[in-house]
């Protein structure tokens, strides 16, 4: 695998000449915050952040996206016959993407590519994308990534690494496809020994930084009917707004709706991101909601990710640890805490 | 890449209003492409998601029986948008069909055995699937005795009469026809509600096993009822209904504990559903 070195200077000009051989989305600030957008003439990118307030999700899973396209026209032999929306899955890459972000599609992966069944949309595209990660030199005070099998300089899911050392760069590439993104940047020298030698260190000051601990290691041998019986989840829950706030920043969340829409006589089928957290999820047509109390959603958001998750797929948590919910939830809802609630749990007696 | 959220196209051949009140009607599709009939190939206890283009999919249970070829059918009840859509269709008119899904009834695990067939009100589609199959002369062997329960509010909503009237006649199945009132003074068969029935009827648990399909109070008062007669849990089983979207485990919505009743079932025995969270 190469590693490439830039001058700060370099590595904007790499950047530049990168948009060539593929569609870039980098982090430029956007308000108070920071977002994920294509790289285009114009377009400042800005790598001094914290983290994007959304997660880069949207990138291989957009939060609407067409499936199929037909036309109601009575006139038309082909009427009320869905086709396929036409797509394109051009090479595309996610330039200084978190390495908890990346971790995240490797937890989501499990879901949308099982042995039974592939989603052809999210398949299609997370191949046809290249994740450059940016290590965090300072992560944030609720980040947790150490926790559920990250770090701040974990490769885990990522095809390149970036080390942010100031006056440099250095790229390292950790897939064959994050090489071949690399190679085609045109200014650059290959790394020498001292750059790699601080790489190192930058990678273990950083983690040293991150002081949560949060346990799971009791998740996957408690009783699920008992941890869903708790007596904690009406206070866990109190708080809540249920404004779904924190699924939709989550980059784990993958849960979706399919829904049709008609102008005239063309008419689309889409799918949105959607959330456990709304009432009308889980309501039935005959009126009955086995969710209707808003504790019972709050409890089936932490259940998925923090047992669920953990007994169907043995991959640990449904979790990176990016701290999003923490930091952005209104009512101040944390998952750490709930986290080790469920991991402490014992037996309630009856 | 296969697509699986793409439904096959499918003609609506016949529509069949079931019941007094209009609100459950039978549907029978061809498929629009031949060729797509096999690739439909269904166990009974499997669900499809009915499309309708510009208004959505919704799942329902596989009424017809793969013994039953050229067509494949779905009851429908009118609750909401697509049903009511679908109810306001003609014959002729295109639509999809998706599927099939899901999980089946355990019919290796019946075969040798007593089948008891316990069905309220409209959950009687995918029974009627089970019963058709058993019936075929190339199935009806691999069974021992074939007792069906069914019960409606009141004849006028008991669904597929003619068949019930015929499956009466037979000497090679028990029926047990029942409703919970009736002002018809002709009317044959029971009144009673099916758990009640079913507590008269059915005498032992000997080597059978239960199938048990109903609105969720048919399904909790059967349950007292099932014990009684000694079913374990592991041969009583049900069919469980949950707002569903994608059908095949992904988009999220359905689950219970870690399983999805879209892929993982929805069929599933009480023993299995005693380890799951109740919801
Ligand atoms: C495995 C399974 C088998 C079923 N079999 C039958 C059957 O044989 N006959 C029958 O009449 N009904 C059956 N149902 C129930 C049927 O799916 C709902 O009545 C139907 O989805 C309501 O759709 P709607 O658009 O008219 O109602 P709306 O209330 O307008 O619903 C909007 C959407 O919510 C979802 N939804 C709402 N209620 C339900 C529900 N109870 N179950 C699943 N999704 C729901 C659907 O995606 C629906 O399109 C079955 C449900 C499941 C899960
Ligand atoms: S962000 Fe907080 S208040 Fe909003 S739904 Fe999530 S837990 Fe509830
Ligand atoms: S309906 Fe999508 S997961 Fe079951």
């Amino acid at each position: 695998m190469s590693n490439k070195m830039f001058s700060k200077e370099e590595w904007g000009t790499a950047l530049e000449g990168l948009r060539d051989s593929c569609r870039i989305f980098v982090p430029v600030k956007d308000g108070d915050f920071h977002s994920f957008v294509p790289f285009e003439n114009g377009t400042v990118p800005d790598f001094d952040l914290k983290n994007s307030r959304l997660s880069p999700k949207s990138v291989v899973y957009p939060q609407s996206e067409r499936m199929f396209e037909y036309n109601l026209d009575p006139d038309d032999p082909e009427a009320n016959v869905l086709k396929e929306a036409p797509k394109e899955y051009l090479p595309q890459a996610i330039v200084g993407i978190r390495p908890c972000d990346a971790h995240a599609f490797q937890i989501v992966k499990l879901n949308f590519d099982n042995p039974e069944y592939s989603d052809p949309y999210w398949v299609r595209r997370f191949e046809s994308t290249v994740l450059v990660g940016l290590g965090c030199n300072e992560p944030c005070s609720t980040c947790f990534c150490t926790s559920v099998g990250g770090g701040p300089f974990s490769e885990k899911g990522l095809d390149a690494l970036l080390f942010d050392l100031g006056e440099r760069v250095l790229a390292k590439g950790l897939t064959e496809k994050g090489d071949e993104f690399l190679e085609n940047a045109e200014v650059g020298k290959e790394a020498d020994e001292s750059i790699l030698k601080e790489a190192e260190g930058l990678g273990s000051s950083a983690s040293d930084k991150i002081t949560t601990d949060i346990p799971t290691d009791r998740l996957k041998e408690k009783v699920v009917n008992e941890l869903f019986g708790a007596s904690f989840w009406e206070d866990v829950a109190f708080a809540c707004l249920n404004c779904g706030t924190c699924t939709y920043l989550c980059p784990t969340c993958w849960c979706f709706d399919i829904q049709d829409e008609v102008m005239g006589k063309q008419g689309d089928r889409i799918r949105n991101w959607d959330s456990c957290m709304f009432p009308l999820f889980t309501l039935e047509g005959s009126g009955h909601n086995p969710r209707s109390n808003k504790f019972q959603r709050v409890r089936q958001r932490f259940m998925h990710k923090l047992k669920y998750y953990v007994d169907k797929y043995d991959n640990g948590v449904q979790c990176s640890g990016c701290g999003r919910c923490v930091r952005y939830c209104p009512v101040n809802i944390d998952i750490r805490q709930v986290a080790e609630l469920m991991n402490e749990y014992e037996t309630e007696s009856a | 890449m296969k697509n699986p959220y793409l439904p096959y196209p499918v003609r609506i051949d016949e529509i069949i209003t079931e019941t007094e009140d209009r609100n459950l009607k039978t549907f029978k599709f061809v498929f629009v492409n031949p060729e797509d009939e096999e690739k439909f190939s269904y166990t009974p206890g499997q669900f499809a998601e009915l499309s309708v283009a510009g208004k959505g999919e919704i799942p329902i249970g596989i009424a017809s029986s793969p013994t039953e070829k050229g067509f494949v059918k779905f009851t429908v009840n009118k609750v909401g948008l697509v049903t009511s859509h679908l109810h306001n269709m003609k014959e002729g008119d295109v639509m999809g069909i998706r599927g099939p899904m899901g999980n089946w009834y355990p019919w290796e695990e019946m075969e040798g055995r007593n089948v008891v067939i316990i069905g309220g009100g409209f959950a009687f589609t995918t029974l009627r699937s089970g019963i058709v199959y058993m019936l075929h002369p190339d199935n009806r062997p691999k069974f021992k005795d074939i007792i069906v329960v069914y019960g409606a509010r009141n004849p006028g909503m008991l669904l597929y009469k003619d068949e019930l009237a015929e499956w009466e006649k037979r000497d090679d199945m028990e029926m047990h026809i029942t409703v919970d009132g009736t002002d018809d003074p002709d009317w044959k068969y029971n009144v009673g509600f099916v758990p009640a029935i079913t507590e008269e009827k059915i005498t032992s648990a000997d080597d059978a096993v239960a199938i048990v399909c109903g609105p969720p109070i048919v399904i909790k008062l059967m349950q007292p009822v099932l014990e009684k007669l000694k079913f374990p849990p592991e041969r009583i089983i049900l069919s469980l209904e949950k707002c569903m979207k994608c059908g095949i485990g992904i988009c999220g919505r359905c689950n219970l504990g870690e399983q999805y009743v879209c892929k993982d079932g929805p069929v599933f025995s009480m023993a299995q559903l005693k380890e799951l969270p109740p919801e």
